[in-house]
């Protein structure tokens, strides 16, 4: 069994995925049941393959034992074994979460529901632990109708804004897919390890720059990196609150982490036409973040809030990718990590406000504090990492970020980063201040003095406290993750 | 767990104690408030005892180190109770002591709401205290520096209306924008030197061209002068009066202030070293800006009606003293710097906890409304006087030494222009805080004084401030009494200046 870890990471979610329905059937506790082992087996999987990859060195894993590059491999190094318990960590918690909202649903929506979360979750997956570019345009395409399928669950607006990322989504998969389509015909490769060895003497060429600003296109809309995050405001807002914790904390870094991939490994961020196109990812991911972050304070529903402010921090993991050094590539993937567990969190937080509430804008939170004291805990803590308040993991994404810039001699950037963590204070200290320091209206607070009931279920609030602790626990023991995980992450790594 | 570990690492005990504390007032709430409190006291008192139990080793010429674990890559969360922190440390440790009996005296009395909180976020501003004083290198001091910003916080919205939140506003806008240039200055260094461990006589000298070292040290005294009130970026400290009493006096003339006037001083004395600033000529400028906000706060609040803005005013005119003295670059200056964090803190306290038991007492907030006050509360006007004379440099109380200290410093430096400001600085607060005594003591009583015949505060208040009062005066007659703190501020300055003369001081 052990030596087909990383196969079972993808296979046993996709393989629930296609049973879902059937089970929903027979029985909806089964079908919980079934989810949860699914998630789990991964995410045991995943740990076990980075562990193997930390200590033994990457992993080639072929599958159907067909040799590379004619046959699909998985790879897991530090970085993508490190995105793979992320991703499956993060759909495990989630998808505890889900039950209280499904619980009250027929038996067809809830097999549906688990059916597109495990076949998202074995999409991004697959996406973080193949090592061929067209395996992962496939695992692309599964995990995108997943999520559209995920995001048009959640009624009448949420149908209108999932088609509309319908359409963008899918320019944004074809592009990518023109890109690779390049690379194919330049190199008659599709695999990583090959396509990064025959690229070398061929960066110079005009047809890579093209494949390079083919792929950054794709995946930039995608990861929803300004200008090209239209589509991601309205499908956050509207989407049901069972699927967007998930949704908005991994699937834009998993994108990211694709960015990455290409330019840290297949491309090599010195050769050819590379710097040049990262100097223009680094201005624009600039621009974005001071832009998302100035419309983040004029939202008034929290989730709205929320996506622009993901727009914003996605620009984080471009700048660090521009950045092109190691610390910028620390502070890219530490940021990945710590971005995904935060927004996420904060997401659950949302979902747990509308489940006990039924509300969704910030000024509807007043004494939020004293109805939901412990989700308000993790709240807090999720916005001290966004504005980047030490010892919380977003203060640490932003020390490296910074030290890479500077590295770098690219002050603006400073400046942005730290303009950005005032932005961030502005919009979040709104919402604090709404739920700890205003007077709930007279009538409203009776009601709620009365109930005695607990603040949330065990399954909604549990996912709540335990990424809120993530947060501080990452930041506090970042040093660890960055010295024994990223650095080996780091290409030519371990310093 | 052996003896010898937990010995070894006190530094961190003492910052723990009070955060495991928060972390038990916050689970016992407000359904038993003498439990809770009991929390308080019980955190307070094992914190000053843990800090003054290093003391002896400290005097000694040792340091108390430890590296608990890395906090970010190739830094480490790196404690050190060195003779500089000692002072600061023993100060807050044994001012949160009385400060908390004074707390729980006066948020009954008033009946405030949110105690709970209250008492948390104040146990985990002191933890944070703790921290600034042991830190021993850059990250560290930020890291615990932004945690009591944000600790603070709600004790300054702690009213919850409008003027409070306002006020909260205005105190996070500071310090939040004061924090980040901080931590370019930092990561400035970081960047440069691979390292940001305080050193005694700094470790910046050479690493860098002389237009970047100042602009690190711009962005560094820019990031700590907020917290210190340094005119013109002192604009939320009388805002934040708007606090409970207890607040404004441990954390806005102790705690929080001083945390930005050490940082100062750690920044000049251990970061950049007084050669290495000469040959910048930046600290100069500092001097200049701290003489200026001398003179001016004074100026400021003798216009002041309400006590609390005037003792505001007054605590920023006195954190200017402490980032004088260390942008003298002189032996003596520096010391007498770090002595007058002592000094201004026990005084200042004094003067506060005095104010707050007149308001819990009679409601009264205004000076021109304490006609007479001093006939009905003798015990609380007089320790205020302590305070004020203390304040305006009068020898047997505190505040003399250092301002002596500070004045010899300057003309070490050959600097006699700043023995001006303090003298007229003396007659200054002379002038705004003496007219207090002379109409609590002399002048005919308001009718509404009058009519209450209040009596004097309840003990659980009376008792602290009668306290911090003998503190003042005992510490001015023998500055070393207690915990050495005079030796600690001089042997930090020694090492600061490593070989210079240190002579002539009090």
């Amino acid at each position: 069994m052990k030596e087909q870890l990383p196969a079972l990471i993808v296979i046993v979610p996709l393989l629930i995925a296609l049973l879902s329905p059937l089970v929903a059937y027979f029985s909806t506790r089964l079908l919980r049941g079934l989810g949860l082992t699914a998630a789990a087996v991964s995410f045991v999987s995943a740990v076990g393959a980075l562990g193997h990859a930390l200590t033994k060195g990457p992993w080639h894993y072929y599958f159907g034992n067909w040799a590379p590059p004619w046959g699909i491999e998985y790879v897991i190094d530090p970085l993508s074994g490190l995105m793979a318990v992320l991703v499956s960590f993060l759909s495990l918690v989630v998808l505890i979460y889900t039950d209280s909202f499904l619980r009250e649903e027929g038996w067809l929506k809830q097999g549906i529901h688990y059916a597109l979360y495990l076949l998202l979750t074995a999409g991004l997956l697959g996406m973080t632990v193949t090592g061929d570019v067209f395996n992962l345009y496939v695992f692309l395409e599964i995990s995108s109708l997943s999520a559209y399928g995920l995001i048009a669950s959640g009624g009448y607006k949420a149908t209108v804004s999932a088609f509309r990322y319908v359409l963008v989504g899918t320019v944004g998969a074809s592009f990518y897919l023109l890109g690779v389509g390049y690379l194919y015909a330049i190199t008659g490769s599709l695999n990583m390890a090959d396509l990064t060895v025959r690229l070398q003497p061929l960066l110079d060429s005009q047809a890579v720059l093209i494949a390079m600003v083919l792929i950054l296109v794709g995946m930039g809309i995608k990861m929803a990196l300004f200008p090209l995050h239209g589509w991601l405001p309205d499908a956050y807002t509207y989407s049901p609150p069972a699927a967007i914790p998930f949704i908005a904390g991994v699937m834009t870094k998993v994108m990211a982490y694709v960015l990455l991939r290409y330019f840290f490994f297949i491309f090599g961020v010195l050769n050819g036409f590379v710097p040049l196109v990262l100097e223009v990812v680094g201005w624009i991911a600039a621009l974005g973040i001071i832009l998302a972050s100035v419309m983040a304070i004029a939202q008034s529903d929290f989730r709205r809030m929320l996506a622009f402010s993901s727009v914003a921090q996605v620009g984080y993991i471009g700048l660090g990718l521009s950045l092109g050094n190691m610390f910028g590539f620390i502070g890219a993937v530490f940021h990945i990590i710590n971005h995904a567990i935060m927004k996420c969190c904060l997401f659950l937080v949302a979902g747990g406000v509308k489940w006990k509430t039924g509300e969704h804008l910030i000024e509807k939170y007043a004494e939020m504090s004293r109805r939901m004291p412990l989700t308000m805990g993790a709240f807090l803590l999720g916005a001290f990492s966004m504005v980047g308040i030490p010892p919380t993991a977003g203060f640490f994404s932003k020390w490296y970020l910074i030290l890479g810039a500077i590295e770098k001699d690219l002050w603006i950037y400073v400046v942005v980063i730290i303009l950005s963590s005032l932005l961030n204070a502005i919009y979040f200290f709104r919402v604090i201040e709404q739920a700890y320091l205003k007077k709930a209206p007279v009538a409203e607070r009776e009601k709620f003095v009365e109930d005695k009931k607990p603040e949330l279920p065990a399954t909604m609030l549990v996912p709540i406290v335990v990424l809120g602790a993530c947060i501080l626990v990452v930041g506090i023991l970042n040093e660890p993750l960055v010295s024994n995980i990223l650095l080996m992450a780091f290409p030519g790594g371990g310093l | 767990m052996s003896m010898e570990f937990l010995l070894a690492y006190r530094p961190l005990w003492a910052i723990l104690i009070s955060l495991v504390a928060a972390a038990l007032i916050m689970l016992t709430g407000d359904k038993r408030p003498n439990l809770r409190e009991t929390w308080t006291i019980v955190a307070a008192v094992g914190k000053m005892l843990i800090v003054f139990s290093m003391l002896p080793l400290v005097l000694a010429g040792g340091v108390i180190e430890i590296e608990p674990f890395k906090i970010a890559r190739g830094v480490s969360l790196h404690l050190r109770a060195d003779a500089a922190g000692m002072v600061f440390a023993v100060l807050a440790s044994f001012l949160w002591v009385v400060t908390s009996f004074y707390s729980i005296g006066y948020m009954r009395k008033l009946q405030e709401e949110h105690q709970t909180g209250y008492f948390a976020c104040f146990a985990v501003c002191l933890s944070a205290t703790m921290g600034i004083a042991f830190a021993a290198n850059l990250l560290t001091f930020f890291v615990f520096y932004e945690i009591l910003t944000i600790a603070t916080y709600p004790l300054v919205v702690h009213h919850r209306d409008q003027e409070s939140i306002k006020a909260g506003r205005k105190y996070l806008a500071y310090t939040l924008i004061a924090g980040q240039l901080f931590l370019v200055g930092i990561l400035w260094v970081q960047f440069l030197v691979g390292h940001g461990d305080f050193q005694p006589g700094g470790f910046l000298a050479g690493k860098a061209s002389v237009g970047a070292l100042q602009t690190i040290f711009l962005l560094m005294t820019l990031g700590t002068a907020v917290k210190a009130g340094v005119m013109p970026v002192h604009g939320w400290l009388p805002s934040a009066m708007v606090a409970p009493t207890p607040v404004s006096a441990l954390l806005h003339a102790v705690a929080v202030v001083k945390a930005g006037a050490f940082g100062i001083v750690r920044i000049v004395g251990y970061v950049f070293g007084p050669q290495l600033l000469a040959q910048l000529g930046v600290a100069q400028i500092l001097a200049w800006f701290a003489a200026f906000t001398i003179i001016v706060s004074s100026l400021i609040a003798m216009a002041q009606d309400n006590l609390k803005k005037r003792l505001a005013f007054s605590t920023i005119g006195q954190l200017s003293y402490v980032v004088l003295g260390a942008a003298l670059l002189t032996p003596l200056g520096i010391m007498g710097g770090i002595f007058h964090i002592v000094a201004h803190a026990v005084m200042k306290i004094t003067l506060f906890f005095c104010a707050g038991a007149i308001f819990a007492t009679t409601q009264l907030t205004r000076v021109s409304e304490l006609n007479g006050i001093g006939r009905e509360m003798p015990y609380t006007m007089g320790a205020f006087t302590v305070g004020a004379v203390g304040i305006t440099g009068l020898p047997f109380i505190v505040g003399f030494i250092s301002k002596w200290n500070l004045a010899l410093g300057s003309l070490q430096g050959g600097q006699g222009v700043y023995v001006g400001v303090l003298l007229l600085s003396s007659l200054l607060s002379a002038a705004y805080f003496l007219p207090i005594v002379y109409a609590a003591f002399f002048k005919k009583s308001e009718p509404q004084v009058a009519k209450h015949h209040c009596g004097e505060a309840n003990k659980m208040m009376l008792i602290p401030l009668l306290i911090t009062a003998a503190v003042s005066i005992v510490l001015g007659v023998f500055p070393n009494a207690g915990g050495g703190l005079y030796d600690l501020a001089a042997m930090s300055a020694q090492s600061i200046v490593s070989g210079q003369f240190m002579v002539g001081g009090w």
